[in-house]
């Protein structure tokens, strides 16, 4: 299916997206090399020559209360960030297909089973549970957060491909792949599961962005690891130290930004994520129709090419 | 098309005494059972084609799907080749699905779009012939099209179904049956979402599999022409249950049951006038009203409210099935002797 992962590329929605959030990624994985290589780009270290300086040439983004390069913490706040997001995301996502699919799928006493547990996390107050768990394991890092936040955040996903999976299942190809005597699980991941590809691929990159913004909204509330750097424990810094009442814009708006970006870059990759659900979006493209307009006589007019492509 | 044998071998798939209830829900807390099917008896024979005729929703549908092993009876017993089967969890084993296959009725929803019409014909041979080779399984599926005249046979292979007209899917579709190579083919209307234009030849591909393969066929529909042109018998279903059967000839040239003959009178013929049919039952098409609910029956035989012959047995007690000779066979108590009144002798 070569010619699926290509076309995904094809688009300029997706290969923006792709393209910023392959550059945070990037960013976290090799940032904390980067702030080690260069001198002065250390995210923990207290220069107390230069307190809340605004951006400037010594530090571009300028420094914290306590003397810290933003930058720095910019750039290494993006791999605790990116690890909760995508780790929690993982967790939710999986968790949601291994509960929503069989339900869908079986229906019956598994459906009233799988759903009731599902119902269950869904009226559970998530938010006051994770700060109780949190708070309880306190001091044990972005790892943690990051289960946490996963293992509360499937339950409304797994509602959604429950109902989709239902409704895949009961189309006439499922029952006839099943007459022709294909195994449940082959009907499953190989009948059911594709259709669902975009509602998961939505969903994970849904959960990327709650993930990144839960990490920060339990770091602003102080629940974090205190030696972790993350975009939320920035934010958690600037906010404890009044930068907003002190005008130190240079402190929180980097780490907000990127929030909001890795945010958009997921949004945008998801348009193209949708047409891999759905093989006759990818039809007409405009190279496509290009070509076509370039093969066919110029008499004959483009016009149902051209108009198939929006 | 030939004279039926006078004894006959055990059939390949039979259907005895089959019935199947469904329960609804009717309303908050209140459950009703939809008699989708009650009482079928349908024998499928080697290299003989049976058509089941009947209006929407009157069980053809359901009992193609009993047959084909999608549901346990309710009551009454499948047989293939004589032998009972067996459902366990709500399946039927694996090889059962080897030796019946189901041709569903709408050739755009029966195949996957996200699949290629490789892969369709690929899982049966992989599944039921344990075909691994890449050359092997390449080779088979270029036969298998080539079966069903899709040639280029390399180039169809490589397309999606929506690349594929809707005659083009329905021939995927029955490749991907015989892939399994079966012994009986359950055709569910697969003829009725085709465009008129190819229905011949699918129907001449269906002849072709049953007089070159020895297919046992079942071909269901409500297209009285269609299963004069292709089938050897007809059976007729009305609400649920069987009417009325026998050599396709006979019964639709001289239907005994008045639903039959209402059936067929139904089906366009050029060379009957517009009035004709108001004629022989003395009603309007519009005033014969509709078919029954299938949730509350009524009690007697199920025709009797729209039945121009109804008498006050049929309002009380259900016909019994009654054997006319020839392989002929009805349920109407127009052709059984009364059990009440003094016995009214027809034909």
């Amino acid at each position: 299916m070569s010619t699926v992962r290509l076309s995904l590329l094809r688009g300029w929605k997706v290969r923006t997206g792709l393209a910023v959030l392959g550059f945070f990624v990037l960013l976290a994985l090799a940032g904390p090399l980067l702030t080690a290589a260069v001198p002065g780009l250390d995210p923990r270290a207290n220069d107390l020559a230069a307190i809340g300086l605004p951006p400037g040439p010594g530090h571009w983004l300028g420094t914290t209360q306590f003397g810290q390069d933003v930058l720095a913490q910019t750039v290494e706040g993006a791999r605790g960030s990116l690890f909760v997001g995508f780790l929690s995301a993982a967790i939710g996502t999986g968790l949601a297909i291994l509960v929503g699919l069989p339900a869908g799928y079986f229906g019956g006493r598994t459906d009233a089973w799988l759903n009731f547990l599902s119902n269950l996390f869904i009226v559970m107050p998530v938010l006051p549970l994770i700060l109780i768990v949190a708070g309880y394991m306190q001091g044990t890092g972005l790892w943690v957060i990051a289960l946490v936040i996963g293992f509360f955040g499937w339950s409304g996903g797994a509602r959604t491909i429950r109902a989709q999976a239902m409704s895949v299942s009961n189309r006439d190809f499922v029952a006839a792949m099943r007459t022709l005597g294909e195994p449940h699980h082959r009907l499953l991941f190989h009948e059911v599961l594709p259709h669902l590809t975009g509602w998961i691929a939505a969903m994970f990159l849904h959960g990327v962005i709650g993930g990144v913004m839960a990490e920060a909204g339990l770091a602003f509330l102080g629940i974090s690891d205190s030696s972790a750097i993350s975009w939320g424990t920035m934010i958690q810094a600037a906010q404890q130290q009044s930068a907003v009442l002190r005008g130190m814009w240079w402190w929180f708006v980097p780490p907000g930004l990127c929030i909001a970006l890795v945010a958009t870059a997921a949004t945008l990759v998801n348009f193209g994520v949708d047409e891999l659900a759905n093989p006759k979006l990818r039809t007409a493209r405009r190279s496509v129709v290009r070509r076509a307009e370039r093969t066919t006589a110029p008499d004959t007019a483009p016009d149902t090419a051209g108009s198939d492509a929006r | 098309m030939t004279a039926p044998p006078t004894t006959r071998p055990t059939p390949v798939l039979a259907a005895v005494d089959v019935t199947k209830h469904f329960a609804v829900r009717a309303g908050v807390g209140s459950r009703a059972v939809v008699r989708a099917v009650e009482g079928a008896t349908l024998d499928l024979h080697r290299g003989r084609v049976v058509a089941l005729v009947g209006e929407s929703g009157s069980g053809k549908t359901t009992l193609a799907r009993l047959l084909a092993g999608f549901y346990a009876p309710t009551s009454g017993e499948i047989a293939l080749e004589g032998a009972p089967v067996r459902q366990r969890r709500g399946r039927v084993e694996r090889g059962y699905h080897k030796d019946v296959q189901l041709i569903f009725q709408d050739p755009f929803g029966s195949l996957n779009p996200l699949h290629r019409v490789r892969h369709n014909l690929e899982r049966p041979l992989r599944l039921h012939h344990g075909v691994r080779d890449r050359a092997e399984l390449d080779r088979r599926v270029g036969e298998l099209l080539e079966r069903v005249a899709l040639t280029p046979a390399d180039q169809f292979a490589d397309k999606f179904p929506h690349e594929l007209s809707g005659g083009q899917r329905q021939r995927v579709v029955i490749a991907r049956a015989l892939a399994v190579e079966p012994k009986v083919l359950l055709g569910d209307e697969p003829i009725s979402m085709l465009d008129v234009s190819i229905r011949l030849e699918m129907l001449n591909l269906l002849d072709r599999l049953r007089t070159e393969d020895g297919l046992a066929l079942l071909y269901i529909t409500h297209d009285i022409a269609s299963a004069r042109y292709l089938c050897d018998d007809v059976v007729v279903m009305y609400a649920g249950e069987m009417i009325e059967g026998g050599p396709k000839e006979q019964v639709i040239a001289d239907p005994l049951h008045p639903y039959t003959r209402l059936l067929v009178e139904s089906s366009p013929d050029p060379a009957r006038g517009a009035r004709d049919r108001e004629a022989l039952f003395d009603a309007g098409a519009d005033d014969l009203g509709e078919p029954p609910s299938l949730i509350d029956p009524p009690p007697g035989c199920r025709f009797h409210p729209r039945c121009p012959f109804a008498k006050d047995v049929c309002r009380t007690q259900a016909p019994p099935r009654t054997d006319v000779g020839e392989g002929r066979w009805t349920r109407c108590w127009l052709h059984a002797t009364d059990p009440t009144a003094t016995s009214q002798e027809t034909e």
